[in-house]
């Protein structure tokens, strides 16, 4: 049975390498600046006691003031999980940095965000659209796209 | 060892959506092209028999010969789009067995089908492709909507991505009912299309 890793010894350590990446807390999940997303990620996969070698899905939730980013992690050496969310507010030109570089399996899945959810990945190396056609208007996953 | 100067996908300096960009931006203007004309259903293609022609004896017999042929023949192209594409196959398997008609050769070219059932969704991204396929098929060929999706959208019907029926690309012989239909259901519309088959003639030019 997959651990999960105390979410506060992770937002703690977090703060402590990166100071004011975790902002928040609770029994499960940690919630991080959009804009240390990436320093984040590369902490929790390189570091020891760590050692999430494995994205399992990234998400964004629709949120109407606020997006959230969900990442569920996996170590799977130590057996044990952690879910990190990162709150994106407003719902225009909305760029947050892509985990890409650290997890390679996220590329796919922030394409789809983009497309469906309109949040726009920094240093993503193919950031488009996947599931609809380029020139499709508007991004309709959103609470406020009508189709 | 020389190096290619054209391989530019190679290039770490230039971003893998830069080398395809082109092709996509083509192909979502053609989405969308179609999209904005394909906005009425195309009519079933008719059988107008010519008056002259109603009741001459040896073209009737030559036309039912030609079209014995014909619909004793239909290969199919080997096409699926969602689930309705696995009653498909159940339909070639042993216990339909659509070789009871001569149709079991499912073609994977277009070039050698007279046939395209369209099993399942039609998404505006898929249009292209499918319009395509029609177009590559040899006259005289046939369309067979099977389920919903195909036939009106079904429980897609009014998305943002989804044909409202398969009709709006390419003009439908057969439509069969049913999400999924039942083997039994696509081999009875395949009836329908050999009863349909055998009213051809060919002073329509063969259609």
């Amino acid at each position: 049975m997959t651990r999960a890793h105390s979410c506060e010894d992770a937002a703690r350590r977090i703060n402590d390498a990166i100071p004011g990446a975790a902002v928040d807390f609770d029994q499960t999940a940690v919630w991080i600046k959009p804009e240390s997303i990436l320093e984040a990620a590369r902490l929790l996969k390189s570091d020891e006691s760590f050692d999430f070698s494995f994205l399992n899905a990234v998400s964004a939730v629709d949120y109407i003031e606020y997006f959230e980013l969900v990442y569920h992690l996996l170590s799977l050496r130590r057996n044990s999980s952690l879910v990190v969310k990162s709150r994106v507010p407003g719902r225009e030109n909305l760029e947050v940095p892509s985990v890409c570089d650290v997890w390679r399996g996220a590329d796919l899945q922030e394409r789809e965000i983009w497309d469906l959810m309109g949040i726009h990945f920094e240093g993503h190396p193919n950031m488009k659209r996947i599931l609809l056609w380029e020139g499709f208007p508007g991004h309709p996953l959103r609470k406020d796209f009508l189709g | 060892m020389m190096q290619d100067e054209n391989l530019i996908s190679h290039s770490p300096d230039l971003l893998l959506h830069q080398t395809t960009w082109e092709l996509d931006r083509d192909e979502g203007e053609y989405v969308n092209h179609l999209k904005s004309t394909h906005t009425e259903a195309l009519a079933e293609p008719l059988i107008e028999v010519p008056e002259e022609f109603d009741r001459n004896v040896a073209i009737t017999s030559v036309d039912a010969l030609i079209n014995w042929g014909r619909k004793s023949a239909v290969w199919p192209l080997s096409f699926g789009l969602a689930c309705c594409a696995f009653e498909m196959m159940a339909s070639a398997m042993s216990r339909f067995d659509i070789s009871r008609f001569g149709m079991e050769v499912f073609r994977p070219s277009p070039r050698q089908a007279d046939l395209i059932i369209i099993a399942g969704t039609v998404t505006w991204k898929m249009a292209p492709a499918i319009e395509r396929v029609y177009q590559q098929m040899a006259e005289p060929k046939w369309v067979i909507s099977m389920g919903v999706c195909a036939t009106s959208g079904g429980p897609y019907y009014g998305s943002y991505s989804v044909v409202p029926g398969v009709n709006h690309i390419i003009p439908v012989d057969v439509y069969v009912p049913g999400c999924p239909p039942r083997p039994d259901a696509l081999l009875y519309g395949i009836m329908q299309l050999h009863e349909k088959i055998k009213r051809y003639s060919i002073q329509q030019g063969g259609r």
